[in-house]
């Protein structure tokens, strides 16, 4: 592009020499990410480490009409942060400091390229009674980047969506401003995200990036119990799934529900695995949960529709640990690096029709699946997730899997789902589908704040 | 070597192999260095897959982010898949391929001339290979080990010291050793890291044909990644002697003769080295010498054994220094980590390790603060005045 040159070398300005790439590699290697969405590169990747870099990058991308793409670790698989129109990537894993931890008001303010993974440490060294809710991404994951995408984790049965544990935003406007989100724009505090204020967090949020870039995030951290433990309860009876998440949710004890299906190995097959988490500080505090969970199912298992397994260490390891490196091995399934899910939020109601059109769908395109299904709220939704894993050297099954993923997130919104960081075609399908006033309103508030419409162009966008 | 271009699609990025098993911080030295994610073993393996490919040309940069990675292995401890344990054999094999192809970075040519006309990678004179060694002499039939000491330790300031420091300690504790002096080659393991097999293999040989015609049967290397090669590549061509880095050997010494070490007060940090640690399971050998000496305070740093950060120097990146300096380089990273235990002395058990730390210190200006030693030079100055 003709104005490379002053770019870069304004770009240089700001971050330094060291931080900013217009190179080739680079440039390939932040052009995709792991899923199956077709790559575009940026024309620069920049490392900013302060707000003020974010700002000065913003103020320039708009005085030269540069895209801008800010990025976490890219995991999200649906290609949000693909550079759909080239531009300036910002990879924010500079901004790395975790920068508060407020014990009595229970929450964290961290910069926005802190990982889950840096934070899970750090809570667990310095504040060991306290926890945040860890999403089975890969702890590289950032804790922005996840709350931008309406990300699920490990206490979002109990507290929903991670977005909904935000306490405050610190935001770069795509004008440039500076911009604090909730309790911390009138106080020190960043207890709350937005009540009792107006709650402008929703402009942020879900927006994946198009309305600014969050340089610091406030995080609710939560009570951490000194004992964990899984149960599992196994039905073969789909239509039971959503009445064992429910009942399992009533107790108001348990920490997280999710419930797996998968046809290998043999002994998963026509099985469906619900996983009850629970927590205690003493031992008296877990057997009293675990009798509470045992309660809710006994009826089903004394007509033998539910079974509970007695998990071997070697399994409850996996199960309990925090990230799930299980998550990511599925990509390894069929040796070849590669899985996408499609996940869209819906009612736990639907969990058979999608297990069912799930297991079709990987028939007929001859694909290998698994589903993990996470409940949100006190039941208010799940997260069902259509997962195929493909090999990345295998061209024919990547469109295979294309497909069915396609297929599977056309059929779930016919169902009333909502898909969860939708694609840029899954965007156009959810605003085809969406109420003209609201699609009116998203326009209105996308121009309002992005007059130039630098930020991550491709994506939320109305015609 | 594996067929690699066939298997290394499989990364999926995920980005574990960054971390050490807690998460505490990052723990590749080229990504904590250059933060770019193309610089990480994922960026690294995408990247090769793209030029295997032929979506992206081959490129200085490109060769550059291929061998910046110290191969220090702790994308192999982290990686959650099932080819995590090849992940280091695929970084060889592009290597392999390029230097086949002759499209590798200058610094790294220059290590290949270097080695392969001098004998090592610092372009030091051969007849100079034992000026460390006195009190060593030259190995002889007959000998219970040949002492091996590699490139760094016959040249390198800092490695002849540690040299001298080990040659005291074996002497003090009676073992029957020699050494090859000027007819020591380069182990090669840095070659073979570095994907230059046709000059590894090489080097092997000539090792290996020398070892044989004295009738060695066990060697003490002074350096993991002399012990690194020896254990696990030479046997393949016919390397039948045993091998030890010189701690298991001390570590045996110290609980059979009962050598007696006079009081050391001082509080030590030890850093793992690679090819010791995550290479070949050595951790608890060097701990349990420090512990032995009188005095010693042996504290952790918060990533050690498994999860040990790497000082930036393998894959003859102690040379090559394709990592450069920087207050991010590894090596510098390493000693603030150091000096935030509180340690007065942070013990290594590498050459290598010696001098990229020893370095960092400085750069650090820590020199009032914190020494670098190696295990060797720290039972030296124990030993009992003789």
């Amino acid at each position: 592009m003709a104005t490379t040159g002053t770019v870069y070398d304004a770009l240089v300005a700001i971050v330094g020499k060291d931080f900013v790439s217009d190179r080739k590699e680079e440039r390939y290697f932040y052009a995709r990410d792991g899923g199956l969405m077709p790559p575009h590169e940026p024309d620069f990747v920049v490392l900013p480490r302060t707000r003020e870099h974010v700002q000065e990058i913003v103020k320039l991308a708009n005085r030269e009409k540069v895209p801008v793409v800010p990025q976490g670790a890219g995991l999200a698989l649906t290609g949000l942060v693909i550079p759909q129109r080239g531009g300036i990537v910002l990879d924010m894993k500079r901004m790395d400091s975790i920068l508060e931890v407020n014990e009595k008001a229970r929450y964290v303010i961290v910069e926005a390229g802190v990982t889950h993974g840096a934070l899970k440490n750090h809570l667990q060294k310095h504040h060991p009674q306290l926890r945040h809710s860890i999403p089975d991404s890969p702890p590289t994951a950032t804790i922005a980047a996840n709350a931008v995408i309406h990300g699920q984790g490990r206490l979002s049965q109990q507290h929903g969506f991670n977005s909904d544990m935000v306490s405050g935003l610190e935001v770069v406007l795509p004008t440039g401003e500076l911009c604090r989100i909730g309790s911390c724009s009138v106080s020190p505090y960043w207890f709350s995200k937005g009540p009792p204020l107006p709650d402008l967090s929703g402009l942020f949020l879900g927006w994946f990036g198009t309305t600014g870039i969050i340089t610091r995030l406030g995080l609710k951290l939560y009570p951490c119990k000194k004992m964990r433990d899984v149960m599992l309860a196994l039905t073969d009876r789909a239509e039971l799934v959503p009445e064992i998440m429910l009942r399992l949710s009533h107790t108001e004890l348990v920490e997280d529900v999710v419930a797996a299906a998968q046809p290998l190995p043999l002994r998963f097959r026509d099985t469906f695995w619900i996983m009850a988490y629970i927590t205690g500080d003493t031992q008296e505090e877990l057997e009293f949960k675990r009798k509470a969970v045992w309660d809710a199912l006994w009826d089903l298992f004394e007509s033998r529709d539910v079974g509970f397994l007695s998990l071997p260490p070697a399994m409850k390891g996996p199960l309990l640990s925090m990230p799930s490196k299980d998550t990511t091995r599925f990509a390894d399934v069929s040796k070849g690096g590669g899985f996408q899910y499609a996940g869209p939020i819906a009612p736990i109601e639907k969990f058979p029709l999608f297990v069912s059109k799930l297991e079709e769908v990987a028939t007929r395109h001859k694909l290998f699946y698994s589903s993990t299904s996470r409940l949100i709220g006190a039941g208010h939704c799940m997260m069902f997730s259509f997962s195929f894993s493909f090999n990345r050297a295998n061209p024919d099954e990547m469109a295979r899997a294309k497909t069915a993923l396609d297929e599977c997130s056309k059929f779930a919104l016919e169902e009333g789902g909502v898909l969860w960081k939708a694609d840029i075609d899954e965007q156009k399908l959810l605003m085809d589908k969406m109420d003209p006033n609201t699609l009116a309103l998203m326009k209105k508030i996308r121009k309002l704040l992005d007059p130039n419409g630098i930020m991550n162009p491709g994506n939320w966008e109305i015609g | 070597m594996q067929d690699y271009a066939s298997q290394i699609h499989r990364c999926f990025r995920c980005g574990y192999c960054k971390f050490p098993s807690d998460y505490s911080s990052f723990n590749c030295p080229s990504y904590r260095r250059f933060r770019f994610d193309s610089y990480s073993t994922g960026g690294r393996l995408w990247l090769v897959h793209a030029w295997l490919r032929g979506e992206i040309e081959w490129s200085e940069h490109l060769a550059e982010i291929l061998y910046t990675c110290t191969t220090c292995k702790n994308c192999v401890e982290q990686c959650p898949m099932k080819f995590a344990p090849d992940i280091v054999e695929w970084i060889v094999g592009a290597r392999s391929d390029m230097v086949e192809k002759g499209r590798i970075p200058q610094r790294v040519a220059r290590f290949f001339e270097a080695v392969h006309g001098y004998g090592n990678p610092l372009k030091r004179l051969r007849s100079q290979r034992a000026a460390w060694a006195d009190g060593a002499r030259e190995y002889a039939p007959g000998d219970e080990y040949l002492l091996y000491i590699g490139c760094l330790g016959s040249y390198d300031e800092n490695g002849q010291k540690m040299a001298g420091a080990l040659v005291d300690v074996l002497n003090a504790s009676g073992v029957s050793f020699g050494i090859l002096a000027e007819e020591e080659e380069c182990c090669g393991n840095e070659i073979y890291m570095l994907g230059e097999m046709g000059l590894f293999q090489s080097l092997v040989e000539q090792n290996v044909g020398r070892f044989r015609d004295l009738g060695v049967r066990q060697v003490i290397t002074l350096c993991p990644h002399g012990y690194n090669t020896m254990k696990n590549h030479y046997p393949a061509s016919g390397g039948d002697f045993q091998v030890y880095h010189y701690t298991q050997v001390l570590d045996d010494l110290i609980k059979k003769t009962g050598v007696k070490l006079s009081s050391a007060a001082a509080r030590v940090t030890y850093h793992d080295p690679c090819f010791l640690g995550r290479y070949n399971n050595i951790y608890e050998q060097p701990r349990r010498i420090l512990q032995g000496v009188p005095g010693i305070e042996l504290v952790e740093m918060e990533r050690n054994r498994k999860d040990a950060f790497c000082c930036g120097g393998g894959s003859g990146n102690f040379i090559t220094d394709l990592l450069a300096g920087g207050e991010d380089s590894p090596a510098r990273t390493r000693v603030r980590e150091a000096h935030e235990t509180g340690a007065d002395i942070l013990a290594v058990a590498c050459p290598g390790c010696l001098t990229m730390l020893t370095d960092a210190v400085k750069a650090e200006n820590l020199d009032d603060k914190l020494v670098v030693k190696d295990m060797s030079q720290i039972l030296s100055a124990a030993l009992p005045a003789r």
